[in-house]
């Protein structure tokens, strides 16, 4: 591995995109999304349903289902991931990425102990670990997600959904790999739970220095854990940035639409955004949120828009920030759009 | 759709100072015991071996078109609770009375109702699941699910009818133009508007009372707010109450007047919403509003989080069951053996790996959970091959490196003994529903009895802009 400049991203993404084949013609689940991902660093990747946070993040790991096709650049440490077989894949997954799944419930064996789980990831990657090395760093993996050496004999069984979480993520940690994906890892879990594991994810970075992509619908739980976030809508990045700073002055309507939308204790009107995420095989034209979005123009439907960097630094595709010069004549006026069917609001 | 009769306000209701709104479901002291089967030689010596509690003693008044939140965490027993009204979990004690008006029945006791006769009740009483995609039929288009209820109730078979009812009930539920959406398939509609349908087929029946558990949560965050405020709509203009079942104490704020606070199988804090937002009581209450994330980073973290997770109902702890991940805990929250093993085991993940290895000999084994024949209140933790005297001292290492930790203040006594050393703990007590103001909470905190306790713990921290470091 070669990680000289400390600041070198982990992980480069450049114009991915992935296409599943329906019988209606190709979904572009991904649609050209570029980012980086730095030692440490927690990205959040928020969006609706059926924006295409989980097929980026499945098809950075290679994990896409057969049918699909895959075009553009993953960068993984100075490796080019796009076009790898799957053995190579394989052979990168575990080791030095990680996934730590939605449900912790289905995914470890009913029939192994705890320990057996540990043994059978190391040994698969590190084949040259003894016995005792095996348990010391299993167990001290397990330590830091807050499971007691006493329980490393268990069956899954004898864990709680919130423990069985903290398992799933010892596996994943347990290989050091410099990478994770977390895709909606508190989804299943309660309140207070979920707290719990948001806390182990924010301090990853002090405990691992692994890199984190939290893939997640609950704006709130990329404010508690992550220092960027990235806002997918229709398979495209609208917005990424510093979170606070886009927390804070959302710069794309998407973003702040799905910010007044977030339900939490300090709302004081209940909000929401008209309309559904669009069909994929045939995504509007222009920008493809123009349809729900308020501050909609006549240059919106027209011309896709241009990705432009706030003075705030952060990377936002809405033509509200221009760039003005690209704009034809009387493109800014307001759109006039017909009223949405009753229908369509979701 | 016809609307409620006029004169359902009969003169068996009993008024109430809800602006004397009749009451529709009255619960008292409800108990879902579901009994365990133990095992073979159990069963075969007909020894019983004890009993799920998972709705334990539970009461609460609900007036027609109120709100009553029932919140909290899986294993709360708050679905069970829900389920119990339509007959759908066995009720083994206490008494649920529905009184839907005089047109609709009177009132009727649920606890002994056979199958069939819950079956009637449920045109009154609706559910709502948490999951549309679950609750349709895959095979069926909207129309034919929608009217479902009308065939199975043998409601009415005429066509026209039957057709006039269902596009009714879709254009109330937003789903609207309707000829857009009867013949469509559940694949074919986005999350919210399978809720939609769904809703729209509980209200078909004219039903007074409507459970809904979680019918948000799978939800994306952005239609949430509209299956809320499209219910809050139903509510108003069909005249519906609501029982809504959620572990989300954020959407509760905006739709219930009543909030009812359940853990393990009892409810620890129940009263008007806005009061529990307001001054939330109970350490469980606190903690459970501390835990909603916040979408504001400069707002966000650091919280006192209570540890652990609901214990196992089988085997619920004494005294306070929350007494074991209570920030605020003290002498008499029921403090007992089982907590020195979660103690040690606490310990265990902060300390190296060495230490623990040392401190594993140190202990000779597992804590003995029962003492001279005594269960729970007496505690012996064995020396081990580091000779006497061994375990005594780990015990006081611990308590000096953590003072603050809530359960040494339940221990009454530590006595060396020739093969390790016995803890006593308090006597434990019972929290019982004491009213204080308009809200009733079960803490020994807000407890006269223990008001003058010396070891009175600090506060809870409140989620507060204070305590957030940014």
């Amino acid at each position: 591995m070669n990680v000289g400049d400390p600041a070198a991203p982990v992980l480069s993404v450049r114009e991915l995109r992935v296409w599943y084949g329906t019988e209606r013609g190709p979904v572009r689940a991904v649609d050209g999304v570029s980012f980086d991902v730095r030692p440490g660093e927690t990205l959040g990747l928020v969006g609706e349903s059926g924006c295409g946070k989980s097929t980026l993040g499945r098809g950075i790991l290679g994990l896409l289902p057969s049918g699909s096709a895959t075009d553009g650049s993953v960068r993984f440490h100075d490796r080019e991931l796009v076009g790898l077989r799957q053995s190579e894949m394989r052979a990168m997954r575990g080791a030095e990425m990680g996934l730590i799944f939605q449900e912790p419930m289905t995914r470890l064996d009913p029939l192994m102990r705890i320990s057996e789980h540990f043994a059978e990831t190391l040994h698969a990657h590190e084949p040259d670990l003894s016995r005792q090395q095996i348990d010391s760093r299993s167990i001290d993996t397990l330590r830091r997600m807050g499971i007691p050496p006493t329980r490393y004999r268990h069956y899954p069984h004898e864990f709680s959904g919130g423990m069985r979480q903290r398992i799933m993520i010892a596996l994943a940690l347990v290989l050091q790999p410099a990478f994770v994906v977390a895709d909606e890892p508190t989804t299943a879990l309660d309140v207070l739970v979920e707290a719990q594991i948001l806390a182990i994810l924010h301090d990853l970075k002090r405990n691992f220095d692994t890199a984190l992509l939290l893939i997640t619908h609950n704006l709130g739980i990329v404010a508690e854990a992550c220092e960027r976030v990235a806002v997918m809508y229709a398979g495209k990045i609208v917005e990424e940035g510093d979170a606070r700073q886009v927390f804070s002055e959302p710069a794309h309507p998407y973003t702040r639409e799905l910010l007044r939308s977030t339900i939490s204790l300090s709302t004081t009107e209940l909000h929401y955004i008209p309309g559904a995420p669009p069909d994929l095989v045939d995504p509007p034209s222009g920008c493809s949120f123009h349809p729900r979005c308020p501050n909609a123009m006549q240059v919106c439907p027209r011309i896709d828009p241009v990705e432009v960097r706030t003075p705030m630094g952060e990377r936002v595709s809405c033509w509200l920030h221009g760039p003005e010069p690209l704009i034809p004549p009387g493109g800014t006026a307001p759109l006039q759009r017909q009223e949405l069917a009753r229908a369509d609001e979701a | 759709m016809p609307t409620k009769p006029d004169n359902v306000l009969d003169d068996d209701t009993p008024a109430t100072a809800e602006g004397s709104r009749p009451i529709v479901l009255d619960v008292r002291d409800l108990q879902v015991h579901f009994a365990l089967r133990g095992g073979f030689a159990d069963r075969l010596l007909g020894r019983s071996s004890g009993s799920v509690k998972a709705v334990d003693g539970v009461s609460f008044t609900l007036h027609r078109g109120e709100v009553l939140g029932l919140v909290g965490e899986s294993g709360s027993g708050k679905t069970t609770t829900a389920r119990a009204l339509l007959g759908l979990a066995p009720i083994t004690g206490g008494s649920v009375v529905f009184d839907a008006g005089a047109a609709a029945g009177g009132r009727i006791e649920l606890t002994h109702l056979r199958e069939r006769q819950f079956r009637s009740l449920r045109q009154k009483i609706q559910l709502v699941f948490q999951d549309p995609h679950a609750s349709l039929n895959p095979a069926m288009d909207l129309a034919t699910a929608v009217a479902h209820p009308l065939k199975i109730h043998k409601v009415t078979a005429d066509r026209a009818e039957i057709d006039r009812r269902v596009r009714d009930a879709f254009e109330r539920v937003g789903l609207s133009p309707a000829e857009r959406y009867l013949r469509k398939f559940p694949a074919d509609l986005s999350g919210g508007q399978k809720q939609r349908a769904v809703l729209a087929r509980a209200i078909m029946l004219n039903p007074a009372l409507l459970v809904a558990d979680e019918p948000v949560s799978m939800l994306d965050m952005s239609v949430r707010a509209k299956i809320l405020e499209l219910m809050l709509d139903l509510k108003r203009d069909l005249e519906l109450t609501y029982v809504y079942v959620t572990h989300d104490l954020a959407t509760a704020k905006f739709f219930c007047d009543t909030i009812a606070i359940m853990y393990l199988g009892r409810i620890v804090e129940i009263g008007p919403a806005a009061q529990i937002y307001e001054d939330p009581k109970h350490p469980y209450t606190r903690s459970l509003l501390a835990a909603i994330p916040e979408p504001d980073p400069r707002r966000s973290v650091t919280r006192n989080l209570p540890r652990g997770e609901v214990p196992d109902a089988a085997r619920p702890p004494m005294g306070c069951s929350f007494h074991p991940r209570c920030p605020a805990a003290f002498a008499p929250c029921g403090w007992e053996a089982r907590d020195v093993q979660a103690l040690l085991e606490q310990r265990w993940t902060d300390i190296s790996e060495q230490q623990y290895e040392t401190e594993r000999v140190t202990v000779g084994g597992p804590v003995e959970l029962e003492v001279d024949g005594e269960l729970g209140r007496r505690a012996l933790l064995p020396d081990g091959k580091s000779g006497s005297g061994a375990a005594v001292a780990l015990l006081d290492e611990m308590r000096s490196a953590d003072p603050d930790e809530p359960f040494w203040r339940g221990v009454q006594a530590m006595q060396p003994r020739p093969d390790g050393v016995e803890l006593t703990f308090r006597e434990p007590v019972d929290p019982a529903l004491l009213q204080h103001g308009s809200v009733r909470v079960a803490c020994h905190l807000h407890d006269p009895r223990f008001a003058a306790q010396p070891a009175v713990p600090p506060a809870v921290k409140e989620p507060s802009e204070n305590d957030t470091t940014s």
